[in-house]
């Protein structure tokens, strides 16, 4: 595991902070002089999974890099709540030019740092999952291809939000969106297609990649300050629920992201070089229906015929990613 | 105008966008009540207490215990905890071992000599206390702490009550009792032994006390008629039990049978094993189920070699033997005889059939309503007299430590009312931290620390103490388990995930607050909160 596991009977590390843990080892979040690099008044909805994560990783980033960073942003819901003309919610420099291109601009901040001598300023390149695997994607992996030293972080909704639920290539099968509804035969996205980013970048065999949720905030945190020690492309992609897209109560938003990890259908591992180096083992196996049931998206499996089949192939899905990155085992 | 091309606006912060008027609910921080303290009959804040040990601040947290109970390691070591048969913790793993830390904080209290906090001032009042036991003891306590003069009348030669003569040595060492007994001595409380109330009005009036609380217990031991010959040794328990503090030690023989179910009677044959009994048998007349004692303490017993005959009643005791009725239980669970009889070998027979109540000081007071051989009391544990309140043994209640120290306690702040002319009004009861509101991922499995027991040999043949206590690292440990029901713990993890930053952090010890101009009222704050110390509220119009 990325990070130091003390052992409270009370609370374990699984708090924000602990009041019995040394400051040093509480989280960034703990800590009242954390960045709040997405500040108050943005206008993400209620319960937002994206605000969130993306606060728990540039503050972590702030923190990893003395203050000394950049962040590039892809267009997307991030861009959108945060920044209405002529506001901003951000405490950080922060650029955003086109909704494909994040990846080439931060590649051009990097490098304009390093032509003015600030090798010491980082640059970090975010984005949704639609300008990361779908409309970013030839800009993402130039970057990757090129060894450029960024660390760009997709924050995963599973699908296009703020335009109204339509569906990307990370949206999960049988999901339920506004261009994949629950209607037909195979009623809600296509099992087979969409692609799964973080292998596709640990085939680039880019030195670091990781995945993580806004319910493991310690892990996450761990991370950013790991990608911020290493130098060239780095990837991380944050499961963040989205209670608009996904249909679940503004109040589970950690819940769901915490079942998802739970039930092995996002597996939260970490990679270098293209090999798996850790994973966030399964504290307590759950069925995949536990992860379903509380999301709208999901709810024509669940009618008065459930879709058995259909939740057979996606129990299997996450026994694969189980079986795969060995979730069950103790690190 | 010096903007660049096409900027007509400075930039300006999402401050000044106030998110909070989208909210329709709210989160509010609240404290529950934990399951450990609504349960508690002496009324503790256990959860309060813990909160500090759990940082290992052992002086504070035996600060706020004693708030409510000035003998923390007696209870320690008698209480039935019904604290942690309550405890949400039992639904994660098992039950916090909430009687254990209370001991090693007590324990600890005496090694340091830690002194309870005097009064602040003196009212100038005088209270009467009859009786130095348990509730008595803690009356006198919290009366003092409030100012008053306390006196306490014990007609025995030593204070304690039934702490003393009828809880055995192995149970409760006389040392701790001695000291947890001078501690509160030395706030100034008088303590006149050996004589016994005989008319509680005239003891009030030449000793011109304004008020009295009576706590006598119940020392007079039922009896069964039982037909035996002249050679037959029978003895009551609470004659055996209280024996056992004199010079001479009671003479019991070889084989001792114990007539009797509750936890006197299992006290009373764990005592006559240590005596030098080669056989204790206790018989019941109805069966394990129906047992009034407590589970636990059968158990020991039974470890022990204590043997049990249920379902058994004694008809008559002859020269060495005793002639025992099998009983059946009737449709409705009621025992039956039915006049199958059987000898049992025994040199004497122990009756532990219950105890009631020597009422005669209250002779000649009016307004007194005596029900079962109780003094019936009001509410505030008044009397039907004014100015005469009672608790403990001789009022209706279950008979135990514990429940007479929360007697003692809530009679004291009655009487520092009723002293000033006023009506003690307890403070509204917080609502329930059921374990619904708990959100369990945030808490890691551990066992229950399990006190070291004596092994058996030894705790057969001496009076040595059966369970010993937790230690600096273990009761810490066993301190941490607690989930802290209801009660914020300041784990941070509403200041953390809030999506909107609209938590302020005020720092350790002031917990948290909410910025209303921007939180929209999603909730994850509740749903996250470890301890359900938040609760979500319709938005005010």
């Amino acid at each position: 595991m990325a990070f130091e596991q003390v052992k409270f009977y009370q609370t374990g590390t699984f708090t924000v902070g602990n009041r019995l843990l040394e400051p040093e080892l509480r989280s960034v979040q703990a800590d009242t002089t954390r960045t709040n690099s997405l500040n108050s008044g943005h206008r993400a909805c209620q319960g937002c999974g994206e605000a969130l994560g993306a606060r728990y990783a540039i503050d972590a980033a702030m923190e990893a890099t003395d203050n000394q960073l950049i962040a590039v942003n892809a267009t997307g819901c991030l861009e959108v709540f945060s920044t209405p003309y002529p506001e901003t919610s951000w405490q950080i420099p922060w650029i955003h030019s086109l909704f494909g291109n994040a990846a080439a601009v931060a590649t051009g901040v990097a490098a304009a740092m390093r032509a003015k001598g600030r090798e010491t300023t980082r640059v970090v390149a975010q984005g949704g999952d639609g300008g990361t695997t779908d409309i970013g994607f030839g800009c993402l992996s130039g970057m990757f291809e090129r060894n450029d030293d960024v660390l760009y972080i997709c924050y995963d909704n599973g699908g296009y939000m703020n335009t109204g639920v339509q569906r990307s290539s990370a949206t999960p099968p049988a999901a339920r969106t506004a261009t994949t509804p629950a209607m037909g035969p195979e009623p809600g996205n296509v099992f087979g297609q969409g692609k799964n980013l973080p292998e596709i970048a640990m085939a680039h065999g880019i030195p670091y990649v990781a995945t993580a949720t806004v319910a493991d905030l310690r892990d996450l945190e761990a991370k950013v300050r790991r990608a911020m020690q290493i130098r060239g492309a780095r990837y991380m992609h944050i499961l963040v629920p989205c209670p608009l897209g996904w249909g679940h109560a503004s109040a589970d938003t950690i819940r769901i992201a915490r079942l998802a990890k739970e039930t092995g259908t996002f597996p939260v591992f970490e990679a270098e070089c293209g090999e798996v180096t850790s994973r966030l083992p399964i504290r307590k196996r759950l069925p995949v229906e536990d992860y379903l049931k509380p999301q709208k998206r999901f709810a024509h499996l669940f009618g008065p015929e459930p879709a058995t089949a259909t939740l057979a192939r996606l129990q299997a899905l996450a026994d694969r990613n189980i079986r795969k990155y060995a979730l069950l085992e103790e690190t | 105008m010096d903007k660049p091309f096409a900027i007509t606006l400075d930039v300006g912060s999402s401050l000044a966008n106030h998110t909070g008027s989208w909210r329709t609910q709210r989160p509010v921080y609240l404290d529950r009540i934990p399951p450990c303290n609504s349960t508690c009959p002496a009324g503790e804040n256990i959860q309060g207490w813990l909160y500090h040990a759990e940082s290992g601040d052992y002086e504070a947290a035996w600060r706020v215990l004693v708030e409510d109970n000035p003998l923390p390691a007696i209870m320690g070591r008698v209480c039935y905890h019904p604290c942690e048969g309550a405890c949400n913790r039992a639904q994660v793993d098992e039950a916090v071992g909430i009687n254990s830390v209370e001991r090693f904080l007590g324990d600890e209290a005496l090694k340091q000599g830690w002194k309870l906090t005097p009064p602040a001032a003196e009212s100038g009042k005088r209270v009467l206390i009859v009786g130095a036991g348990p509730s008595g003891l803690s009356a006198a306590y919290h009366l003092r702490r409030l100012g008053h003069q306390v006196r306490i009348v014990e007609a025995g030669p030593y204070a304690g009550g039934m702490m003393r003569f009828g809880i055995p040595a192995y149970r409760l060492p006389r040392a701790v009792l001695d000291a947890e007994v001078q501690r509160i001595l030395d706030l100034g409380v008088q303590l006149e032994l050996n004589t016994k109330v005989s008319d509680i009005r005239r003891t009030m009036q030449e000793g011109g006390y304004d008020a009295a609380f009576l706590a006598v217990g119940a020392h007079i031991a039922k009896r069964a008629y039982i037909p035996a010959g002249a050679a037959a040794h029978m003895v009551d328990a609470v004659s055996l039990l209280r024996s056992m503090e004199g010079e001479e030690k009671p003479m019991l023989g070889r084989r001792v049978v114990i007539y009797g179910g509750g936890n006197t009677a299992i006290d009373a044959a764990r005592t006559a094993k240590r005596l030098g009994a080669s056989e204790a048998i206790i018989v019941y007349r109805r069966t394990r189920e129906k047992m009034p004692a407590h589970d636990f303490e059968v158990a020991e017993a039974m470890e022990e070699g204590i043997m049990i005959k249920w379902l058994s009643t004694i008809k008559r005791m002859g020269e060495g033997t005793i002639t025992v009725e099998k009983m059946a239980l009737d449709d409705k669970g009621f025992p039956q005889p039915t006049g199958e009889y059987e000898s049992l070998e025994a040199d004497s027979l122990v009756l532990a059939l219950g105890q009631d109540v020597d009422l005669s000081l209250l002779d000649g007071v009016p307004g007194l309503e005596k029900k079962d051989g109780v003094v019936q009391v009001a509410t505030n544990m008044m009397t039907g007299y004014p100015g005469i309140f009672a608790g403990g043994d001789m009022v209706p209640s279950e008979r135990t430590v514990t429940v007479a120290v929360g007697h003692g306690k809530k009679a004291a702040r009655n009487i520092d009312a009723w002293l000033g002319g006023k009506q003690y009004a307890p403070a509204p009861k917080h609502e329930a931290a059921t374990f619904d509101l708990i959100n369990q991922w945030y808490y890691a499995d551990a066992p229950k620390t399990v006190r070291p027991q004596l092994d058996l040999v030894r705790r057969q043949t001496t009076f040595e103490e059966v369970v010993a206590g937790l230690d600096v690292t273990n009761a810490l440990f066993e301190a941490r388990r607690c989930l802290s029901c209801g009660n914020c713990f300041e784990c941070d993890n509403c200041y953390g995930v809030c999506p909107d930053n609209a938590v302020i952090k005020l720092g350790r010890g002031n917990r948290f607050k909410f910025n209303y101009d921007y939180c929209k009222g999603c909730g994850i704050c509740v749903s996250e909160c470890p301890c359900g110390a938040i609760k979500m509220v319709p938005e005010p119009s």
